[in-house]
């Protein structure tokens, strides 16, 4: 009788699926869970609803058509990955690039952080119960979107970055808008902590869940403000400065507790510190061309060249192998949110399912980007 | 270390490894049997202490195939590439490294997807982007797809 008892109270391990349509995967992701209980034992993430074999695709394409796919990735960090390529195209041609470029491509490139960090917060207060971070999160993306639709016209997909320059000047509003928007959003961002950083329930389902060792945050190639939470100085801006990034002056935001609540931190700081890099830049854009003289066909010698670039969610790269045709042998996109990815189930091991949602929320994955 | 003192260190685990230095990083070239020793001890041994795999790509070449791995040290902040190759492209395998880095799990399983080079003792290789009934390796310069693909 006993024996009998034990066996039916006896936990048994089962599966659930986890997506691919649900709310706080943000996109086409599908997690198998392994529970016991509501304990996770393991967590087996199942990718490629949205590959579109970007890589394939380069290999036909001319340069600067290559330069359209990768704002199709990381739709969030899209000037960033459009300045990657340029900046991988013209290491090969060995062009010298305007000084205004270097620093519109700054500027743009930190506005672009930023709205992607606001939506992140946004997204993120959504994930754990509260709805007023996501509205308050989209009206301040709001204008931010606005200056990216007066400069290049649209306002997902935004091409700005062309291989030599940039695609057109900027517009006469621009600095003045930027500047509004900077003095706006000094004022707004103090909100964010009310809001959440000091919300009891808020730090309660963040503050020790999903902990990420360094060593782990580095066999991982876990990068950006997730790895950076953990104490992995990884900032490319600061490692190997790119563009403008070697004249301004910003901290790189180390923290070392590796959990949920230590990555929201880093991403709150990290959004000062763009603004700082704006104010510092805004009122000193050189004057000059807005563009290199490139050739129509752009065909980069025989070598191979590796780029990377820090976006809103880590490190970037792009790996260029060039035969010297008019398109690439191989292009690799190296995306941050790949493998951040694979480090999930390592920290949302032994947490529960509510967790698992903090956990991916602070990761901040956009899955076009793990996809490609 | 500086370059130079990285070129002895990789010539004296493997003698003939080809090396060349890139536009950016030192390259060098070795046979897929030798490679995993090779990054092992360079993960593992203090002085140069990889322990940063920040890139692991495919490339299918004509007449054979090639994993590349860019290696960053977080501690010296030196950076090296290792090119291992594998002379065939019929069925191609190499060891694989998730051993010593765990982001090689994922990369490696993509590599597996879309190159079909298998990686011997790797924890679960399953396709990973495509389904897994999938016919054929995408990313090689020979896949033929009449439907999706257009002829250049």
């Amino acid at each position: 009788m006993e024996e009998t008892i034990t066996t039916a109270l006896e936990s048994q391990e089962y599966f659930i699926n986890m997506g691919p349509q649900h709310p706080s995967t943000h996109g086409v992701l599908r997690l198998v869970l392994s529970l016991d209980g509501e304990i996770i034992r393991k967590v087996e993430p199942h990718i490629g609803y949205i590959h579109r074999s970007i890589e394939k695709m380069c290999e036909h394409d001319s340069y600067q058509q290559i330069v359209h796919l990768t704002d199709r990735m990381d739709y969030l960090s899209c000037h960033i990955n459009n300045e990657a390529v340029c900046l991988a195209v013209e290491m090969g041609l060995q062009v010298e690039i305007p000084e205004r470029v270097k620093v519109i491509r700054t500027i743009i490139g930190e506005l672009t952080r930023l709205s992607s960090h606001q939506l992140w917060w946004g997204v993120m207060g959504m994930d754990l119960g509260a709805i007023t971070t996501f509205l308050y999160g989209f009206r301040d993306r709001e204008l931010i979107t606005d200056i990216f639709e007066e400069t290049c016209g649209a306002r997902l997909t935004m091409n700005y970055n062309v291989p030599g320059g940039l695609m057109f000047d900027i517009h006469p509003n621009f600095q003045k808008r930027t500047k509004d928007f900077v003095t706006y959003f000094k004022k707004k961002l103090p909100e964010y902590d009310d809001l959440l950083s000091n919300n009891v329930i808020f730090r309660e389902r963040t503050i020790g869940i999903g902990k990420l060792s360094k060593e782990d945050a580095i066999s991982f190639g876990v990068t950006g403000p997730t790895g950076r939470a953990s104490g992995f100085s990884c900032d490319v801006r600061k490692h190997y400065p790119y563009s403008a990034y070697d004249r301004v002056q910003f901290k790189e935001i180390l923290r070392t507790e590796g959990d949920c609540f230590a990555r929201y931190q880093c991403r709150i700081a990290e959004m000062w510190e763009s603004l700082s890099i704006i104010e510092q830049l805004i009122d000193n854009i050189p004057e000059g061309p807005f563009k290199a003289p490139t050739k129509a066909v752009i065909k980069l010698p025989k070598g191979e060249w590796y780029q990377k670039v820090e976006t809103a969610r880590g490190e970037f790269g792009v790996y260029i192998i060039s035969e010297g045709q008019k398109s690439p042998y191989r292009l690799k996109f190296r995306s941050p949110g790949f493998s951040n990815l694979s480090a999930l189930d390592h920290m949302a091991r032994g947490c529960k399912i509510a967790d698992l949602v903090a956990i991916m929320s602070t990761i901040d994955l956009v899955i076009p980007d793990i996809d490609r | 270390m500086n370059n130079e003192a990285l070129k002895e260190f990789i010539l004296q685990r493997v003698p003939e490894a080809e090396i060349s230095q890139g536009a950016q990083f030192l390259q060098a070239v070795v046979l897929s049997e030798k490679a995993h020793s090779l990054l092992s001890e360079l993960k593992s041994n203090p002085q140069t202490s990889f322990d940063y795999l920040f890139c692991l790509t495919g490339v299918d070449w004509p007449q054979h195939m090639e994993v590349i791995y860019h290696l960053k040290s977080t501690t010296h902040n030196h950076m090296v590439v290792i090119k291992s190759k594998i002379n065939t492209r019929e069925y191609p395998q190499t060891d694989t490294v998730s051993d010593i880095w765990r982001t090689a799990e994922f990369h490696e399983r993509e590599v597996f997807d879309l190159y079909g080079i298998v990686f011997k003792n790797h924890p679960d290789l399953r396709r990973l982007l495509l389904t897994d009934d999938w016919v054929g390796y995408p990313m090689r310069k020979d896949y033929v797809d009449k439907v999706n693909m257009i002829e250049y």
